[in-house]
């Protein structure tokens, strides 16, 4: 099973457009990143530039409307995440909790769905 | 609340071969003991741990409470065989207690504990099957029940295996160390093969009713990628990472929408998972850059890569194929390679090319109960327009495989070559 965990930094959609994590932060990062490759479980990570240099795509109305970062109306924004195969969602919330965050951060653990989890009419609609 | 079984289970799962490999250096190299005492550990947990809560670190719990039940063996003097006298003897004769030898053993890196251990649960004084059975039980984690599950054999077998496994290990006296020089190279082939097996069990489930156990394969990717990072130097653990990285890329591709099993050349490539194949590609780059020429693994992956490359099953490049097989028979040959050597042949330069090969091979004892060979030669006279032929060899080669499915695969075969002929 695949899972996600997407960090959601502490008061990131205030965070500015310059915004780096600190040294000390990524270095406790890069440790815990290769004990989940040590682990053979780590497929993907990436790490997202702040809200404050994202754009939003507002669909409505038949129309498109475009909105520049920061977001700071929003909450619970994503900073980043690790693709992590696993036996269980029990065991994707273990690596959550073994994640060097600081107080106030949020792990969510989000399974990936596989074609497997949709009715047939939805697998026929995407050809499968 | 039962869900705590569950956190317990993905706690031993992350934890448990780093406990157990930690624990067989400190007892003097017996895989068997520190399993014994990785499992009283695992006990006192599913006693405690569902009143207490789960403690905050518990892979250091878990060694906390192993540790001491290792002490408390010792003192008690109930372990004394060749081994734990040894200690006993090296204990007295640095003057410490036993609880400070095993703490300051504790607490270097695990990480050449890890690769002792797989070296040992792959020892070539082990049956096969003993190997895969206690590389999934001490390196994956894996219950009794779920090696049985995987494997479709009873679970007492399975108990069996392992015990014996163990009993083996310790009367051959295999020292818990990662080999060097020459033994190096064949013991580490013996690892890659274990892997393998596990991967090809699930990949092409040799029997049941399931064309594949993607679980398995799952099981054999983690102990590769766990294998790439504590021995990075050794190009072909990176070129069976590779091989099986592409072809997990696969797995969902090769099932159809009934379960049947769809070929490669049929597969619905925008099914293929692009991540894999990147991570196998990756892979296939770090042997490279090892050096210049490819092993078995590596050749086998590299031609997979072929594959994955290609947009569409035309755009194959199969004199390439052809080339690295000539390679892979060079390197490793076997009748079976013989036989894909032979269809990469047919694709490249037409049918006939490819009988030639196959028909070099009539005969061959090896391949006598070999369900591919009568296939692939079907094939090659179906498209030749023997279609009489063709559809014996189907219908011989439907006889011959222990799966299910593939054997309606190779009877719908017979029956398509027959039909277009009347």
């Amino acid at each position: 099973m695949r899972f996600m965990m997407l960090v959601i930094p502490k008061a990131y959609e205030k965070a500015g457009a310059d915004f780096v994590p600190p040294a000390e932060l990524v270095a406790k990062m890069t440790k815990y990143n290769d004990s989940l490759s040590k682990a053979g479980v780590l497929l993907s990570l990436d790490g997202l530039a702040p809200p404050a240099t994202a754009a939003r795509v507002k669909f409505g109305g038949g129309k498109t409307k475009v909105l520049d970062g920061p977001f700071t109306e929003s909450k619970e924004l994503v900073g980043g995440y690790w693709m992590i195969q696993v036996k269980s969602q029990e065991e994707a919330i273990e690596w959550a909790k073994r994640a060097p965050m600081l107080d106030g951060d949020v792990i969510e653990v989000r399974r990936v769905t596989e074609i497997e989890d949709f009715p047939p009419d939805v697998r026929k609609a995407a050809g499968r | 609340m039962s869900d705590i079984h569950a956190t317990i289970d993905a706690v031993w799962r992350i934890e448990s071969a780093r406990l157990i490999a930690g624990l067989a250096r400190v007892v003097g190299g017996d895989v068997g003991l520190a399993e014994d005492l990785a499992q009283e550990a695992l006990l006192a947990a599913l006693e405690k741990w569902p009143t207490s809560g789960v403690p905050d670190n518990p892979g250091a719990w878990l060694m906390a409470t192993a540790k001491h039940r290792a002490i408390d063996g010792l003192r008690r003097g109930k372990m004394l065989d060749r081994k734990h006298e040894t200690i006993g003897h090296e204990l007295e004769a640095r003057q410490v207690s036993p609880e400070d030898d095993l703490h300051t053993a504790l607490d270097d890196d695990v990480g050449d504990d890890l690769l002792r251990l797989i070296f040992t649960a792959c020892h070539p004084v082990l049956a096969t099957e003993a190997r895969l059975a206690l590389t999934l039980r001490l390196l994956g984690g894996l219950t009794t029940e779920e090696i049985a599950r995987a494997f479709l054999v009873p679970v007492p077998t399975v108990a069996q295996r392992i015990v014996r496994a163990k009993r083996t290990l310790a009367e051959a006296r295999v020292p818990f160390e990662v080999p060097r020089a020459a033994d190096r190279v064949v013991r580490l082939s013996s690892v890659l093969e274990v892997i393998y097996l596990i991967f090809n069990e699930g990949y092409s489930a040799t029997a049941g009713g399931d064309w594949v156990r993607p679980a398995l394969c799952e099981e054999a990717l983690r102990l590769g990628r766990i294998l790439a990072e504590l021995a990075p130097q050794e190009p072909e653990v990176h070129g069976l990472v590779a091989l099986m990285e592409i072809q997990a890329s696969r797995l969902r591709a090769r099932v159809g929408p009934s379960g049947e099993a769809v070929l490669l050349l049929e597969q619905d490539r925008s099914r293929w998972d692009r991540l894999l194949i990147a991570r196998g590609l990756a892979a296939l780059e770090r042997v490279e850059a090892l050096r210049g020429t490819l092993g078995p693994y590596a050749l086998q992956a590299a031609i997979a890569a072929c594959h994955a490359r290609a947009r569409t099953a035309e755009e194959t490049d199969w004199t390439r194929i052809t080339a690295l097989y000539d390679g892979l028979a060079q390197l490793a040959p076997s009748p079976v390679v013989e036989v894909n050597r032979a269809v990469a042949y047919a694709m490249a330069f037409g049918p006939a090319a490819g009988l030639e090969i196959v028909d070099a091979l009539a005969g061959e004892p090896s391949l006598a109960k070999y369900h591919l060979l009568p296939s692939v030669r079907g094939d090659f006279l179906e498209k030749l327009g023997r279609r009489d032929e063709a559809r014996a060899e189907f219908e011989r080669a439907a006889a011959l495989t222990r799966n299910e499915r593939e054997r309606a695969l190779l009877l719908a075969r017979a029956e398509q070559a027959g039909r277009r002929h009347s």
